[in-house]
């Protein structure tokens, strides 16, 4: 509240919305009798975690198989060597093992307070891990946590390689989803590379956020 | 696509709906606009088909509609302890809430916030709300240029036009014609269009691309509207495609957002019904692309994010329409826009008609409430539809639009100038059937129709007006037969 204006104003507003609902019925309370989630069993780990790589597929991310933790680091050195990128960023508390077998011709960024947007618009990918992932809408949620960085790292560079630990990370369901979340951590929610349909409603994918999205399902 | 639209704001006088014709007088005009007509018919056909089937894949769809219902109508009936908890919350969380009555104060406390970070140019996410309060124009008139970054709202900006749509907001303009306006004009604004830039929508999309990222890196101050704002946390959500909402909202070090007061929701949880509903209303995708959810400034965050965070609460109308038990079910409205896409009247008319940056069935309840009655336009609006229920049949928050259209009416009767307003609105409802190809739209929309019709019959002065002249009953039989008999 900055000014005597304003700290009027919030008055002025909220005794408007109390005379406008003083006469009104109370309203029914809210029925919250929709699915949990819409898959036949949403405690079916492998179908679970196949209908989620459906789904990231479908919104046209790649999606990566990995059996285990010890075929990972070769397999993200492949799709960074392959993709031709000469640095990645790196955010705080991802496995140091993962990048093991990095070519050493690919530079490493790690995540801090003082890369800024511009030094990592010159960043060719990015390498993060996540929250947690929903299968049914083919979402990846990001919640700044360890292993996935500030918002801004997954957002400039041109790549993206998120990597799901499967089954623990995913849920079936948005309802699902929410009460692993905590609403004080900032979230970025991805289904899929950007994308828009503006111009004739031609889809084109990628406009601001990384126009290649990977995802590594671990497990 | 991405989420709600924001300000065509160039300064420029085309810019602004003041002195808009009524309805039926811009409707004349769009129509005759024979690719304006083809794009829209095909925009809306696509979008419409696909929600179908994106909505299909949930059984449990009606019931998430009714409980988006719900959620809001209780929302709505404690709104002011929502947004007090709102505020308590944001606060705690390092940001800083704002109130505005009116779209001038809004304005007036965006532009002092600019101006106090010393900076002269701003980056914004498409927002309905700062473009209900023609923000851009605003900062424009205190030397701060406003630079939207949605694609559509991008082209709409540089064409120095207006939206036509909410969800696609440049509908109405084809790909040559969008080269051609970044041809001319993106070199004005910044770094210019790519030499032979071709008319493909890949390396249209490109240079939006390169265009735009210049400014977000420099960008010091960001303006974003939201989705939702979640009272419990102090939470604010912004869903959109490009990925241009995340540049917006969390490169800058400043973040103001402006969002209406009906956009508040209690809890976390009740995000799980919105995040389901509202992408496969608008988008009809399963999810967006990306949605942002934050509560508060960088502080609160671990430094990430934006190391200011200002929250303008907006009022400009919302409270009248509060105060009208029929109306103020229209605050649902969650800006999905579906309800533009399966509108007869809206396909053959288009956005502009509509003389508002709310269009199509949605506006023609929204406008006529927040700005009152009082303007041709805004009298003429209740009767820019033939009732035909399917509105109300996509609408993922259950807003009778045809009841609220029939009790605006009655409205316009009774407060509107007279004879000029009444004037303004058969001329519109004369229009509607002066098209036999939008009432043949009607007509079979009308078969799905069932218990649509208003529930609350016009009562008082207005009601014989309405009954002899307008206001057909259940169509038993078709409406135009309706009217060619009743008008003989």
């Amino acid at each position: 509240m900055s000014t005597q204006q304003e700290a009027g104003s919030r008055e002025r507003i909220l005794a408007r919305i109390r005379a406008a609902v003083e006469r009104a019925p109370e309203p029914p309370p809210v029925a919250r009798d929709y699915l949990t989630a819409h898959v036949p069993d949403a405690e079916d780990a492998a179908a679970v975690t196949e209908l989620l790589a459906e789904n990231l597929a479908d919104y046209r991310a790649v999606v990566h198989r990995c059996g285990s933790e010890a075929e990972l680091p070769a397999l993200l050195a492949r799709l960074l060597a392959g993709r031709g990128s000469a640095s990645v960023a790196v955010p705080d508390g991802l496995p140091a093992a993962w990048l093991a077998e990095l070519p050493g011709s690919i530079g490493r960024v790690t995540d801090g307070q003082e890369l800024g947007a511009a030094e990592l618009d010159a960043v060719d990918s990015v390498l993060s891990g996540c929250a947690l992932a929903i299968a049914e809408t083919g979402t990846l949620v990001l919640d700044a946590g360890p292993g996935q960085g500030r918002r801004i790292l997954t957002l400039v560079p041109d790549h993206h390689v998120c990597v799901v630990r499967v089954p623990e990370q995913v849920v079936a369901s948005v309802p699902l989803a929410l009460p692993r979340l905590d609403p004080a951590r900032p979230q970025t929610w991805i289904s899929g590379p950007s994308a828009t349909s503006d111009i004739e409603l031609d889809r084109v994918e990628g406009v601001h956020g990384p126009r290649t999205l990977e995802v590594v399902l671990l497990g | 696509m991405s989420a709600p639209p924001t300000g065509a704001g160039t300064g420029t006088p085309t810019t602004t709906h003041l002195g808009m014709p009524a309805f039926p007088e811009a409707a004349r005009e769009s129509t005759r606009d024979e690719r304006l007509r083809a794009n829209l018919r095909r925009a809306t056909h696509t979008i419409r088909d696909k929600r179908a089937r994106a909505v299909t894949e949930l059984a449990d769809w009606e019931r998430l509609r009714q409980a988006g219902k719900a959620i809001k109508d209780h929302t709505l009936r404690h709104l002011d302890r929502y947004l007090e908890q709102l505020e308590a919350a944001v606060t705690a969380a390092g940001g800083t809430v704002h109130w505005a009555a009116d779209a001038e104060e809004a304005n007036r406390i965006v532009a002092d916030l600019v101006k106090a970070t010393g900076e002269t140019e701003v980056v914004k996410v498409k927002s309905m709300a700062t473009q209900e309060i023609g923000l851009n124009e605003a900062l424009e008139a205190e030397g701060v240029r406003a630079y939207e970054t949605d694609l559509a709202e991008l082209i709409v900006q540089l064409g120095h036009d207006r939206p036509s749509h909410i969800l696609v907001p440049a509908i109405h303009r084809n790909r040559g014609e969008i080269r051609d306006i970044f041809r001319a004009e993106m070199g004005e604004w910044g770094r210019p269009a790519p030499e032979g830039l071709s008319d493909s929508p890949a390396e249209l999309a490109e240079a939006a691309r390169l265009h735009l990222r210049e400014k977000f890196l420099r960008a010091k101050v960001g303006i974003s509207g939201a989705n939702f704002m979640v009272a419990e946390s102090g939470t604010l959500v912004v869903v959109e495609s490009e990925g241009n909402g995340r540049m917006c909202l969390t490169l800058p070090e400043t973040l103001i957002s402006v969002v209406g007061i009906e956009k508040v929701v209690p809890t976390w949880r009740d995000l799980e019904v919105f995040l389901q509903l509202l992408p496969r209303s608008s988008t009809a995708e399963r999810m967006n692309p990306y949605t942002s959810l934050w509560s508060g400034s960088s502080a609160a965050a671990d430094g990430d994010g934006p190391r200011e965070f200002h929250l303008v609460l907006l009022d400009n109308g919302r409270t009248d329409t509060l105060a009208d038990e029929v109306g103020r079910q229209a605050l649902r409205c969650i800006r999905c826009s579906a309800c533009l896409n399966v509108c007869p009247v809206y396909e053959r008319a288009g956005g502009h008609a509509y003389g508002s940056v709310y269009p199509g069935p949605i506006g023609a309840i929204l406008s006529p409430q927040l700005r009152g009655v009082g303007s041709a336009v805004d009298a003429s609006l209740p009767y820019a539809s033939s009732l035909c229920g399917a509105c109300y049949e996509v609408c993922p928050v259950a807003i009778d639009i045809p009841e609220v259209l029939v009790h605006l009416r009655e409205r316009v009767a009774e407060e509107g100038e007279g004879h000029r307003a009444e004037r303004a609105a058969m001329k519109a409802a004369t229009w509607l059937f002066d098209h036999p190809a939008a009432l043949g739209a009607v007509e079979r929309a009308g078969a799905k129709a069932r218990g649509l019709m208003p529930k609350r019959l016009p009562v008082g002065p207005a009601k014989a007006w309405s009954d002899s002249r307008d206001l057909p009953e259940l169509p038993a039989e078709p409406f135009r037969y309706w009217w060619r008999r009743t008008r003989g």
